[in-house]
C-alpha cells in the first residue's frame, strides 16, 4: 500500500514515526530518571522525618516511664510508710508537668492486712492537686493499667483513652512492684501514671506534606491517635477504616503496623483522607507499641514533574509537527520538479521530442537530472533524426538491391522447359540466394544445333560485389563461347579477361560442359567447381571424375583441360554450388556430400524437376530454422538421346 | 432472598395487624410507659430505638420513655424498683431474678441464640475445649459467667480464671489465653484490633449444648395484670421495630449510632453494622427448628433453669407458665 504512495507521504510518514519513537524514549528515559531521583528523595525525607518524629515521641515517653519506675525501684528497695507515700506521689505530680495524675495501687490487703482496696492517688485538677483513694467503685484490679502489667509481670502503656474532665487524649503507664517475702517475690501492686498524649499528637500533627500529605499514630489496638480526620480519632481503628472502605491492603499494612514492622523504604498505599495513592512508611514507638506512619501524596509530589513532562510532551508534538512541515517543504521542494519532470518525459515517451523541460533553478541532484533529462531529450532528438536519415538510406539501399536481385535473377534463363522444341535434352534449375543478390549462376545455351553449352559457376563473397563479377563471368563465358572451341578453351579465355584488372582478387569456381546431343559425348573441364553427380538410366549414381582445374579469376595463366563423358540416352548429369552440401543445421552440421548423393539415389527415378525439389526439401528439412548461409543453386540436365522427330 | 421477603411479608402483616388500634387509639388515649435496656445504647438494641424512631410506640398507644442503660444501671433492678415498666435482660439473670421472689414476667424473648463465646488465639496453640486446660481464662462476672463455667465444667477443664473487665485488651496483649466475648461486640473489636478470623479459635456455647437464649422483653407481674393491652402494645410495637431494622439496616445504624452519640459512646458504624447483622442472625436464626420470633421454648427454660440450679444460682425452678406469657401469637414466623 505505502509502495504506491508519493515520496513527501512516504518521507513525512517516516520521519514522523522515527522522530516520535526517538521523543518518546528520550521522554521516557527522562520521566524515569527524575522519578526515581523523586523517589529516592522522597525515601530520604521519609526516613529524616520519620525517624526525627520517632525520636522525639520516645524520648518524650522514656521520660515519662522513668518516673513510676524509679518509684518502683524505691518501693522494693526500702521500707515506707503512708505519709511518705502520699508526699512521693504529690511530689511526682507537682513537679512533672507532663503527668496528670500519679497512683500506688497495691495488691489487696498488701498495704494493710484489712484493706482489700489501697491505692492513693494525685491527680491535676482546676490548676491545683487534687487527691483520692481507689476504692471498689472503682475496682482498679479489673482496669488495663493495672490488670495489663500484673498479668504480663512488665510495665505496659495503656491503650489511649479520652479524659472527659479534661477534654484531652489521655494514656497511662503501669509499672509492677513487687515484694519480697523469704525467696518468693510476689506481686505488691502496680505504680500508674498518666500523662496527656497532647503533645505526642502536635509532634505528628506538625507533620504537614505538600498540601494533603500527613502523619498519623495508630495505638497498639490499631486505634487511631492522631489524624488529619478528626472523626476517626478514637473512633476507628486502621481494621474498622480498612472494612468499612473494603480494603484490605489496609489491613495488611494496619497488621505490620500494630506487629512492630517497620517500612523505610516508601511504598504505594491509598491516603483515607484523599483516597489518592500516596508514597508510606511507616516506624513504630518501640516503648508503647504504637505505631507512626507518613503519607506522601504521588500526584502532588508529581505535580512540579507532571507540570513539566506535560509541557515536554506539548513541546515534543509541536516540534514534530513542525519538522513534519519542513519535511513537507522539502519533500515538495524537491517532488514538485520531479513531478514536472516526469510529466514532460512522459511526453517525451509518447514521443514529442520538442516538449520544454522544466526550468532549472537549483544546482542539487534535481536540478542535474532535470539538465541530464533535458540533454537526453536534445540527444534523442538528434539520434532520431540521424535514425530516420540512415532508415531512408538504407531502404533506398534496400530498393537498389532488390532491383540488383531481379535483374540477377533476370539474366539467368529461367523457362523450363528451355527448349521445348529439342527432344534430345531436357533442362531444369534453380537458384535460392542467400542475400538479395548472390554469386551462384547457372546458364545454358545452344552453341550450335548440336552441341549444349551449360554452365554452373560460383563467385568468391557475396552481395553486389559478388553478383556484378557473376553477371561479368556469365557474359564473358557467353561471348567466349564459339563453335569448336572445347570448355577448357572457353574458361582459359574467360581466366584471361577476368584476371586483367581484378585488383580485388576475386574468383569464380566454374563447371563448363558441352553435350553433344546427338552422340551424348559431353566435354567439359572444371575450375575449381564442385563435381556435378551423373545419374546413369541404369539407377548408378556417381561423381564426375575432376578435370583438376583451379578457380577461375586469379592466375592468368592458368591451364584447364577438358574431359570426356558420353551420356546414354535417359542419363542425367546433376550439378550444384557448395550451398547444397555445405548448408547448415543449428548444430553447425554440413549437409554433406554424402546426405545429398544419398538423396540423389533416392530421387534417381523422378523427374529432373523432382529431383530438384526433393533435394531443396531435404536441405530445408535439415536446416530447419536455421537461415541460409550461402547460395542454394541446382540444375539438371537429362539426356535423352536422338530420337527422331515426329 | 427468601427471608428478605418473608421479613416484608411479616412486616406488612404486622403493619396490617396495628393500623386497626391504632384508629382505636385516639392520641387522648395515649398511655406513658419506661424502658430500660440493660447495656448502653448501641445497635444490640437497634429494634427498639427504631421503633421508637419511627413512631410505632406511638401508633401502639405508648408515649415511651427510653432510659439510658449501663453497667451502673442494671435492668432488672430499675425494673423491680418501678423505675421502668419494660427491661430488656438475659433469660438467665432473669429466671435468678425471677427465683428471688422478683415478680416478673418474659413477654417477648427477642435473642433465640446465645452470642456469648470464648475466643483463643491460634498461636497460643489452642484448638480444642481440651487445650485450655491450665490455661489463663478471662472471664465475666454475674451472668456471663455461668456458660463459661457450666463450660469448662463440662469438658472436665482446670483454667486459670481472670476476672475479665470490658476491655479486651488484656487479651490482645496476651494476659490471659481465653477471653469471653460477644460474637457480636467483642470478637468484631478483635478483628478491628488486626487479628484475622483464621487467627482465633472460637467456641459458641450454643455450639457445646449450652445454647442459653439472652435478649428478652421483661414486665412485672402486676404490670401485666393491671395492663395487658399495653404490653401486648410494647412488645408487638418492638418486634415491629426490630423487623423494620434488619429490613433497613442503614436507617437502623443511624439511628443506634444518634443514640450512641446521644449517650456519649464513641461510635464506629462498621461495628454497629456488624452487631446489627449478628443481631438479625441471633433473633431470626436461620434454622427451621427454632421458634417463631419473640417466643421463648420450655426446653431453652429449662436447660438454663438446669444450668443455674446445678451451680446453686438458684434453688427453686420457677414455673414456666407463669414466667413466660407469649404475646407474639400473632406473629406467624
Amino acid at each position: 500500500m505505502l509502495r504506491n504512495k508519493g515520496i513527501a507521504f512516504k518521507l513525512v510518514l517516516l520521519f514522523t514515526l522515527s522522530s516520535t519513537c526517538i521523543f518518546t524514549l528520550i521522554f521516557g528515559y527522562n520521566y524515569y530518571v527524575s522519578r526515581q531521583t523523586i523517589e529516592r528523595g522522597i525515601g530520604e525525607n521519609s526516613k529524616n522525618l520519620i525517624l526525627a518524629s520517632t525520636n522525639k515521641i520516645e524520648a518524650a515517653l522514656a521520660a515519662a516511664q522513668k518516673i513510676p519506675e524509679n518509684i518502683s525501684y524505691f518501693l522494693e528497695n526500702s521500707s515506707y510508710n503512708e505519709t511518705e507515700l502520699y508526699r512521693l506521689l504529690y511530689t511526682v505530680v507537682k513537679k512533672n508537668p507532663e503527668i496528670y495524675g500519679a497512683a500506688i495501687a497495691f495488691e489487696p490487703y498488701v498495704f494493710k492486712k484489712d484493706v482489700e482496696f489501697f491505692a492513693p492517688c494525685f491527680f491535676k485538677e482546676e490548676g491545683g492537686i487534687s487527691f483520692k483513694h481507689l476504692d471498689k467503685k472503682y475496682n482498679y484490679f479489673l482496669l488495663d493499667w493495672y490488670q495489663i502489667p500484673k498479668e504480663l509481670q512488665h510495665p505496659e502503656w495503656t491503650e489511649p483513652y479520652f479524659d472527659e474532665s479534661r477534654g484531652i487524649l489521655m494514656c497511662s503507664y503501669g509499672v509492677p512492684f513487687y515484694k519480697k517475702t523469704g525467696d518468693r517475690r510476689l506481686l505488691a501492686g502496680v505504680i500508674v501514671i498518666d500523662i496527656s498524649v497532647e503533645s505526642l499528637r502536635e509532634i505528628v500533627s506538625s507533620i504537614k506534606i505538600l498540601k494533603t500529605g500527613y502523619g498519623f499514630l495508630i495505638s497498639k489496638n490499631g486505634t487511631y491517635v492522631t489524624h488529619p480526620m478528626k472523626d476517626v480519632i478514637m473512633n476507628e481503628t486502621i481494621f474498622s477504616i480498612a472494612e468499612a472502605r473494603n480494603k484490605k491492603s489496609l489491613r495488611e499494612i494496619g497488621r505490620k503496623m500494630i506487629k512492630g514492622e517497620s517500612s523505610l523504604t516508601p511504598f504505594m498505599a491509598d491516603s483515607i483522607l484523599t483516597g489518592k495513592k500516596c508514597w508510606m512508611t511507616h516506624v513504630p514507638i518501640k516503648s508503647n507499641g504504637w505505631s507512626l506512619a507518613i503519607l506522601f501524596p504521588q500526584d502532588e509530589l508529581m505535580e512540579d514533574i507532571v507540570k513539566l513532562n506535560k509541557m515536554v510532551i506539548f513541546l515534543g508534538i509541536t516540534g514534530i509537527f513542525l519538522l513534519a512541515m519542513a519535511v513537507v517543504y522539502i519533500a515538495r521542494s524537491i517532488t514538485g520538479p520531479l513531478r514536472a519532470m516526469a510529466q514532460a518525459t512522459q511526453g517525451i515517451g509518447a514521443g514529442n521530442l520538442d516538449i520544454e523541460m522544466p526550468v532549472v533553478t537549483s544546482g542539487d541532484e534535481v536540478g542535474k537530472l532535470t539538465e541530464a533529462f533535458g540533454y537526453m531529450k536534445a540527444s534523442l532528438k538528434a539520434y532520431i533524426e540521424q535514425l530516420t536519415e540512415t532508415t531512408a538510406l538504407k531502404e533506398r539501399m534496400e530498393s537498389e538491391l532488390k532491383v540488383a536481385h531481379d535483374i540477377q535473377m533476370s539474366i539467368l534463363p529461367k523457362m523450363f522447359p528451355p527448349f521445348p522444341d529439342r527432344r534430345e535434352f531436357d533442362i531444369y534449375a534453380m537458384i535460392q540466394p542467400a542475400k538479395e543478390v548472390g554469386g551462384d549462376f547457372y546458364d545454358f545455351f545452344q552453341i550450335d544445333h548440336d552441341h549444349l553449352c551449360f554452365v554452373m559457376a560460383d563467385v568468391s563473397g557475396k552481395g553486389i560485389p559478388a553478383s556484378l563479377f557473376m553477371a561479368v563471368t556469365k557474359t564473358l563465358i557467353k561471348a567466349k563461347a564459339a563453335v569448336g572451341l572445347t570448355p577448357d578453351r572457353i574458361v582459359s579465355r574467360v581466366n584471361e579477361e577476368l584476371c586483367v584488372g581484378n585488383d580485388n582478387n576475386m574468383f569464380v569456381t566454374v563447371f563448363c560442359a558441352i553435350l553433344d546431343v546427338r552422340t551424348g559425348e559431353m566435354e567439359y573441364t572444371n575450375g575449381g567447381h564442385n563435381p556435378p553427380l551423373i545419374i546413369r538410366k541404369t539407377g548408378e549414381v556417381s561423381v564426375l571424375k575432376s578435370t583438376g582445374g583451379i578457380v577461375v579469376g586469379v592466375i592468368d595463366d592458368a591451364k584447364y583441360t577438358v574431359d570426356k563423358l558420353t551420356l546414354e540416352p535417359g542419363d542425367s548429369i546433376y550439378l550444384f554450388t557448395d550451398g547444397v552440401n555445405e548448408a547448415m543445421n543449428k548444430n553447425n552440421e554440413l549437409f554433406s556430400d554424402k546426405r545429398l548423393e544419398q538423396g540423389i539415389i533416392r530421387l534417381k527415378e523422378k523427374s529432373i524437376k523432382e529431383i530438384i525439389d526433393g533435394i531443396m526439401g531435404e536441405i530445408e528439412l535439415f536446416a530447419q530454422d536455421t537461415p541460409q548461409s550461402d547460395d542454394i543453386t541446382m540444375m539438371v540436365i537429362q539426356y535423352r538421346g536422338n530420337v527422331k522427330e515426329g | 432472598m427468601a427471608k428478605d421477603i418473608f421479613i416484608c411479608c411479616l412486616l406488612s402483616c404486622t403493619l396490617l395487624f396495628f393500623w386497626v388500634p391504632d384508629t382505636v387509639h385516639g392520641q387522648e388515649n395515649l398511655k406513658r410507659a419506661t424502658f430500660i435496656p440493660q447495656w448502653s445504647p448501641q445497635a444490640q438494641f437497634a429494634g427498639y430505638f427504631v421503633a421508637f424512631e419511627k413512631g410505632f410506640y406511638k401508633k401502639q398507644g405508648i408515649i415511651l420513655n427510653i432510659l439510658p442503660g449501663g453497667p451502673n444501671r442494671p435492668s432488672l433492678d430499675l425494673l423491680d424498683k418501678g423505675e421502668a415498666d419494660f427491661a430488656t435482660a438475659w433469660l438467665s439473670a432473669a429466671i435468678q431474678k425471677s427465683s428471688q421472689g422478683i415478680k416478673l414476667v418474659n413477654v417477648g424473648q427477642i435473642i433465640q441464640r446465645s452470642a456469648l463465646m470464648l475466643i483463643a488465639k491460634k498461636a497460643s496453640g489452642i484448638y480444642r475445649p481440651e487445650d485450655i486446660n491450665g490455661r489463663k481464662v478471662g472471664i465475666w462476672s454475674a451472668d456471663f459467667q455461668l456458660q463459661p463455667l457450666a463450660f469448662l465444667k463440662k469438658y472436665n477443664l482446670k483454667a486459670i480464671i481472670v476476672p475479665q473487665s470490658y476491655s479486651i485488651n488484656l487479651f490482645l496483649r496476651d494476659g490471659v489465653d481465653v477471653a469471653s466475648a460477644m460474637w457480636y461486640n467483642e470478637y468484631h473489636t478483635i478483628l478491628n484490633a488486626g487479628l484475622n478470623p483464621d487467627e482465633l479459635t472460637t467456641f459458641f456455647f450454643y455450639e457445646h449444648g449450652l445454647n442459653f437464649p439472652e435478649d428478652g422483653i421483661y414486665t412485672l407481674e402486676s404490670t401485666l395484670k393491671k395492663d395487658p393491652e399495653l404490653v401486648r402494645a410494647f412488645v408487638n410495637a418492638s418486634i415491629e421495630g426490630w423487623l423494620y431494622a434488619f429490613a433497613h439496616p442503614d436507617e437502623a445504624l443511624d439511628i443506634a449510632l444518634k443514640y450512641m452519640s446521644g449517650a456519649n459512646i464513641p461510635a464506629n458504624r462498621v461495628h454497629q453494622k456488624w452487631m446489627l447483622d449478628r443481631m438479625k442472625d441471633l433473633v431470626l436464626p436461620e434454622n427451621d427448628k427454632s421458634p417463631p420470633m419473640g417466643t421463648l421454648t420450655e426446653s431453652d427454660f429449662i436447660r438454663v433453669c438446669n444450668v443455674l440450679k446445678e451451680n446453686g444460682i438458684i434453688g427453686k425452678m420457677p414455673v414456666f407458665n407463669t414466667f413466660y406469657v407469649n404475646f407474639t401469637g400473632h406473629v406467624k414466623k
